[in-house]
């Protein structure tokens, strides 16, 4: 039988004390027992994305992660934005409306955050391939597209 | 028995184009209005002037009741009433409402019959306003058959104008003004001397009047919303994860539940939940229909722990093997599996005998639905009455599944919809909110959320339905002179009806769906359904039996018109004997550049599909990489009368265009052992990013009828794909999905 112990994990800049068992995934700690539903359980298994989070700054899927495991700063869709109202990424699918049912948009942001910090000006074939592990069952791709370009540029201008 | 029950039983319903011999409807029950179901919560000083619109002091409610899955019709809904009503976005609040028969769908049923769109003859017509009774007289509140818009695009208008002409009574009313000196503009009442007063000041006046009657509409011209660009109600909360969704919610004191159903859908015979009651945060384990559940702490744990439950299943009630499937489907092309001969035009069989014949045999095979939010429901049961938050397309249906469980009325189960993270067919079935019942009602007065694992929503969707058709042709002189399609699948409707307890008394209209209508004058034209008995379970999936007739009619329509030398677009032109699917050939034709060159191991294909009443051309662009085959661009025009939101409009039908080249390529449902063999997404998955193309769409206006964009542009994507790989290859794909004879890269 695990045994519960309290696990120390920094989300969005606030250190939480949570009683979960090392192995239980970051998702099902951020969502069941902090509260924090923006970020989405999809597959369980790291094949969509949706439960996509930064872990000091790299893209990674929840549902993947033992919550004992983690020793970085968690960043969610929640504090994506950090002070700003919304994050130029955030910006970008809102300007685009990219969103249908928007269930895999919280990955699909944070998955395109993730891209634009490390490559500042993706090419299509990056953008395709640092995007095509998060599923989009409603097929908003070309908006996906257009809107990880336009963040981009917004990213460049801003000097971000 | 409810009503609605009652109702259903003699009659028939959704998705069929039959209808039950023998009932009459008395003409005043089909003539009376349904009351407002929200006169009966109105506070003092509360308006409400129809099942649509609430005015209080306090603020603006829309009652948007058509289930948002993620095509954005409550910002649709609202944009409709908001248009009339001269309210901005920002200035009223949407509610999906409380299941009532006031919500009916006013188009669903005379949109499913078994005349030709372009009919309007007497008959047509004559049995389009009985499907409209039956439906009125059901109460049939129902999101489904890209519905939606043509449901709402006047009554919603005039729900829209009526108050807002009433609030102009109540403003005359309070200033003694003439209402012909009053305008509205803003959410407010301007008077003559141009001072403004907000609606919800007028509020408690506006409730003691009557509401006002046979308001006319605004002309086009008049529109300040519809026909522009609009920015969705949704998509600031979709864009920063503050979108609520069924399987978000939290009920206070709520415990969470998992189940295991059997995966041949047979019967549960025994299990072993010692080691799973041994797992922590674990309540309870329980049995349920075909199944086990458990209640726990939280999800994970139930995860966990379900998994744990050593279950012995029973056999499938259908064949256990997938070869045996398309055995049985190959075997019902006899007499006495002839569903219907759907068109029968000159003499098919007396042509085809006059010379050489062009054969082919083509297979769709069972597909799942699958949206990414998984399966879930939150219900609470207490003595007087039962709670259901969940997302659902049949909202009174579901009152009456979950009363039949927990022994209460349906009028005392209060359902709260919700937000959906997509269905394409999939939330109009009830498993996930019945079983969830079944385990609050063991454990009345605790909310308990059921949240499906992906595993256990692949083993327990109700695919898409398998099928197969033959094809017998004919050309001569250069043209298309002869074609005798065959086409049999199970029966989606007849499945899925079965499971509310109804049956299908006439032919499935399903099966030929997308082919019978075709708007080609073929010379000797003949189709034929036939009804393959039940095997897998099957349902509704996005553009139902459309996704399956339009790639067998129009793959094969292509494979004669390369028979006899001919150009696909011109041919399909030549041939074309309905105007209105005329101009959609042309602006597909205009739009792609059809015709210029394309450079060696490019190809083009095009494909024609009229479903749900909206006519749909698609031209795909294939390139023969040589590692495989690449999708480069697709152009799509569709017909829908009227395009209400561009930007949802164009994004909607984009997604239709990857819905069905995503499934037609990459996905299929087998079983082995009695069981599904996919049973996540690194075996379904639709499409992916990167195999996704340019897709340019364009919208015509030409129709008189207004209509939804939401199915229509799946069937005609498989069909062009494949026709597109045969022009780059010279192969033909006539079996889905095409990952299976060819790569794509």
């Amino acid at each position: 039988m695990r045994t519960l112990c309290p696990v120390q994990i920094t989300i969005n800049g606030v250190t939480h004390e949570v009683d979960a068992p090392a192995a239980m995934p970051l998702l099902w700690v951020l969502r069941d027992l902090l509260g924090l539903t923006g970020t989405k359980f999809g597959c369980g298994a790291a094949l969509c994305g949706a439960c996509t989070v930064h872990v000091d700054g790299v893209a990674v899927r929840a549902c993947q992660v033992p919550v004992g495991s983690v020793t970085g700063a968690v960043t969610t869709i929640e504090g994506l934005a950090g002070t700003e109202a919304l994050h130029p990424v955030q910006q970008a699918w809102v300007e685009h409306q990219v969103a249908q049912c928007g269930y895999c948009q919280s990955g699909q942001v944070m998955q395109a955050a993730a891209l634009l910090a490390g490559n500042p000006n993706p090419s299509d074939a990056e953008i395709d391939a640092a995007m095509s592990g998060n599923l989009c069952r409603c097929g908003t791709y070309p908006r996906i597209r257009a809107a990880v370009h336009s963040a981009a540029l917004k990213l460049r201008e801003s000097g971000q | 028995m409810s009503r609605l029950g009652r109702i259903t039983r003699r009659t028939l319903l959704v998705g069929s184009v039959a209808i039950a011999g023998g009932v009459a409807f008395g003409t005043w029950r089909v003539r009376t209005p349904y009351e407002n179901p929200l006169l009966d919560d109105l506070a003092e000083g509360e308006a409400s002037f129809n099942p649509w619109v609430k005015v209080t002091a306090s603020g603006i409610t829309l009652i948007v009741p058509h289930a948002d899955l993620g095509q954005g019709v409550a910002s649709m809904q609202a944009a409709l009433i908001a248009e009339e009503m001269d309210l901005d976005f920002g200035q009223f609040d949407t509610d999906f409402g409380e299941p009532a028969p006031a919500y009916w769908n006013t188009a669903a049923g005379s949109t499913d019959v078994p005349f030709l769109s372009s009919d309007d003859g007497l008959a047509a017509n004559a049995t389009r306003g009985l499907m409209n009774a039956v439906f009125k007289l059901m109460g049939m509140q129902l999101t489904g058959g890209s519905s939606s818009v043509p449901d709402s695009w006047v009554k919603l208008r005039e729900a829209g104008a009526t108050a807002r002409e009433t609030l102009k009574l109540a403003a005359s009313r309070e200033f003694d003004v003439p209402v012909s000196e009053l305008a509205t503009r803003s959410a407010a009442v301007v008077l003559p001397d141009g001072r403004t007063v907000p609606y919800t000041a007028l509020a408690a006046t506006a409730a003691s009047l009557e509401p006002a009657q046979d308001v006319p509409l605004r002309e086009p011209a008049e529109w300040r919303l519809i026909g522009k660009p609009m920015q969705r109600l949704d998509i600031l909360a979709k864009s920063t994860g503050q979108q609520a969704y069924g399987i978000d919610l939290k009920i206070e004191g709520m415990q969470h539940a998992a189940v295991r159903a059997n995966p041949r859908r047979g019967e549960l015979l025994g299990f072993d939940a010692a080691r799973a009651l041994a797992m922590p945060g674990v309540v309870e384990v329980l049995p349920v229909t075909r199944g086990v559940a458990v209640v726990a702490d939280h999800t994970w744990n139930a995860f966990q722990a379900v998994a744990a439950v050593e279950c012995e299943w029973g056999p499938a009630p259908y064949p256990a093997e997938q070869a045996a499937h398309w055995a049985e489907v190959a075997a019902s092309f006899t007499e006495e599996r002839l569903d219907k001969v759907w068109r029968e035009e000159g003499d098919v069989v007396a042509e085809l005998n006059t010379g050489e014949v062009v054969e082919a045999e083509y297979r769709a095979p069972y597909v799942a639905h699958q949206p990414l939010e998984p399966l879930s429901a939150i219900v609470r049961v207490d003595e007087d009455g039962v709670e259901v938050w969940a997302g659902h397309q049949m909202p009174r249906f579901l009152q009456q599944k979950v009363a039949a469980i927990t022994g209460h009325e349906p009028e005392q189960v209060r359902f709260h919809n919700q937000y959906m993270g997509g269905s394409f067919g999939h939330r109009l079935e009830f498993d996930n909110v019945t079983l969830c019942a079944e385990i609050a009602n063991r454990r009345r007065g605790t909310p308990i959320k059921l949240t499906y694992t992906r595993e256990e929503d692949f083993a327990q969707d109700y695919p898409r339905q398998i099928g197969m058709a033959r094809g017998r042709g004919m050309v001569r002189d250069g043209r298309v002179q002869a074609l005798d399609l065959a086409i049999a699948t199970v029966s989606s409707s007849s499945s899925q009806m079965g499971r509310l307890g109804q049956s299908i008394p006439g032919p499935d209209g399903q099966i030929v769906a997308g082919v019978w209508n075709l708007p080609y004058a073929i010379p000797h034209f003949r189709v034929s359904g036939y009804k393959v008995p039940e095997l897998a379970p099957t349902s509704s999936w996005r553009a139902v039996g459309a996704s399956t007739g339009g790639f067998f009619a129009e793959t094969f329509l292509d494979e004669l018109i390369h028979a006899a030398g001919a150009d696909p677009l011109e041919e399909r032109l030549r041939l074309c004997n309905e105007p209105l699917s005329r101009k959609v050939l042309e602006a597909v034709g205009e739009l792609s550049g059809w015709g210029t060159p394309m450079g060696p191991g490019r190809g083009r294909g095009i494909a024609f599909v009229e479903s749900f009443g909206v006519q749909v051309a698609e031209v795909v662009e294939v390139t023969d990489t040589g590692a495989g085959i690449r999708i480069d661009r697709v152009f799509a025009v569709a017909e829908v009368g009227r395009v209400v939101d561009p930007v949802n409009f164009d994004n909607l039908f984009k997604g239709g265009v990857a819905w069905g080249l995503g499934h037609a390529m990459n996905c299929e449902i087998t079983y082995a052992d009695g069981m599904p063999q996919q049973s996540n997404f690194h075996v379904h998955a639709g499409l992916r990013l990167y195999q996704c193309p340019e897709i340019t769409v364009r919208g015509l206006e030409n129709g008189a009828r207004v209509r939804g964009i939401g199915e229509p542009p799946v069937p005609p994507a498989a069909p062009a794909l494949a026709n597109a790989i045969f022009a780059a290859t010279g192969k033909r794909l006539r079996d889905m999905p095409f990952s299976r004879q060819v790569s794509f890269v």
